[in-house]
């Protein structure tokens, strides 16, 4: 039944996508048959991630750019992650309400995904389900990550492109410059561009870029050398800023565009492959700890790892020794 | 093995803009650990049907108070057995006078909730139906 499942999928019947990220997010070893089987057939896609804070227009602007890549001929899948409920298990999956354009389009998926208990701003399932899309020939795959914060980063590992999105009236300039969900950036959007205070957002970001990318800049009309911190070999990409009003679909179409640029640069600097490797080694050394876990959780006996437990618990022996005595029951 | 959660879509077909009533019921079901996929208003039978296809729901709940139901929610429950989502449970909410529930349920509708009745009446009875469907198709 699994075989048939897959075979439909690749074929792009979308009745087999439903069912097989459902298979995903559910069953564990069902699931690794499935993406044992379609696996060769991944790796066409181009994985495009979309997040930022909640209400900044991520879901409408999701839809405004399938629509842009529609038009361009391209098939379009797109996986909306919603939270999770963290007392009741429940969650509102809510984000096709902006995406009601699509429904009827013969060449777009749309699957809503709750986080069940993840909190990278993705799903366990969500890259699973961009490989079920991938391998049944959806060109562009956009992937909306959770409203993030400022930590939520685990997009810029599924996805080729990111697009960070910011709207006026979130924070001063001190916040572009704290590590995290900026520094994953691709693409920015400043997002309700008509809205006060937008042109202030987008001079942030660039003033942010330019502290760090530029060797010299001016500072009290002295120059001033700042040194990188990691020379890196290949030619930089220096994230570009796209003003967007997404809810009339103004500045949508050079937003594809400047996606397309992206993608043309990650092919052309070789940082497609880099990213694929980088990728590849995360997930199989995901799976290796977590294979490596279940092997030795398998070999020592529930009742000893009880006692183990208690004796940390009771301070008699600490965690460090626990998880040594524990991992040498392997050899 | 994960436990298998319910997945439900709430959708409102036609066009009446009242969605009070699909919020509460929404809240509810996810209050008790189900996944609502939420639609939103004026929804087409095709809409809803396309949807709950992608998104591989085990229930779509349906809230009218147009008056149009005889038209939309045989409608809808014709189009999910088109696509062979013959175990989907239907079941639909809102202003339906009691003459016409009879024949909703010979259109496939599996039950309507009036005004008032409980959310806790509305989790209980999903929670076991679609218990009941999953074993049914486990056997099969």
């Amino acid at each position: 039944m699994l075989d048939e499942l897959v075979r439909a999928a690749i074929l792009g019947d979308k009745r087999a996508i439903a069912r097989l990220i459902s298979i995903a997010e559910n069953n564990g070893t069902l699931a690794r048959e499935a993406l044992k089987a379609l696996y060769p057939y991944t790796g066409k896609a181009h994985v495009i991630g979309v997040t930022g804070a909640p209400g900044t227009g991520k879901s409408t602007l999701v839809n405004e750019l399938a629509k842009e890549f529609r038009l361009r001929g391209l098939k379009v899948g797109i996986v909306a992650v919603d939270p999770t409920s963290p007392f009741t298990g429940g969650a509102i999956l809510g984000d096709r309400i902006r995406m009601r354009d699509l429904y009827n389009d013969p060449g777009v998926f749309i699957r809503s995904m709750a986080t069940r208990g993840s909190l990278g701003g993705l799903a366990r399932a969500t890259a699973d389900a961009v490989k079920i899309l991938d391998a049944a020939g959806y060109d562009k795959i956009l992937v909306e990550t959770v409203g993030a914060g400022q930590a939520e980063v685990d997009i810029a590992s599924t996805a080729h492109t990111t697009i960070v999105v910011e709207v006026p009236g979130l924070g001063d300039d001190i916040q572009v410059i704290k590590a995290g969900i900026l520094e994953i950036a691709d693409i920015f959007v400043v997002n309700k561009a008509d809205l006060e205070g937008a042109d202030g957002v987008a001079l942030s970001l660039e003033v942010m870029m330019s502290l760090g990318n530029s060797e010299k800049i001016i500072h009290h009309g002295i120059l001033m050398e700042i040194k990188p911190a990691a020379q890196s070999p290949q030619p930089r990409w220096r994230p570009p800023i796209c003003k967007t009003i997404a809810t009339r679909g103004e500045g949508i179409k050079a937003l594809a565009e400047t996606i397309e640029k992206h993608l043309a640069f990650l092919k052309e600097s070789g940082a497609w492959e880099e990213k694929e490797k980088l990728r590849a080694s995360r997930e199989v050394e995901e799976i290796l700890r977590t294979e490596l876990l279940k092997r030795v959780l398998s070999k020592v006996d529930r009742q000893a790892i009880e006692e183990i437990l208690g004796r940390v618990v009771k301070r008699e022996i600490d965690p460090y020794t626990a998880a040594e005595k524990l991992a040498g029951g392997l050899s | 093995m994960a436990e298998e959660k319910i997945r439900v879509l709430i959708a409102k077909p036609g066009l009446d803009g009242h969605d009070r009533g699909a919020k509460v019921v929404a809240r509810a079901l996810r209050d008790a650990g189900m996944e609502v996929i939420y639609t939103g208003l004026r929804q087409t039978p095709e809409m809803i049907a396309e949807a709950a296809l992608q998104e591989d729901v085990d229930v779509v709940g349906l809230s009218i108070l147009s008056g149009a139901h005889m038209a939309l929610l045989p409608k809808t429950v014709q189009l999910l057995r088109e696509k062979g989502l013959d175990h989907v449970l239907v079941v639909a909410g809102g202003i339906i006078p009691d003459e016409d529930v009879p024949k909703l349920k010979e259109a496939g509708i599996a039950e309507v909730f009036g005004p008032g009745t409980s959310t806790q009446t509305i989790v209980e009875y999903i929670r076991n139906k679609v218990a009941e469907i999953r074993r049914s198709r486990k056997n099969a």
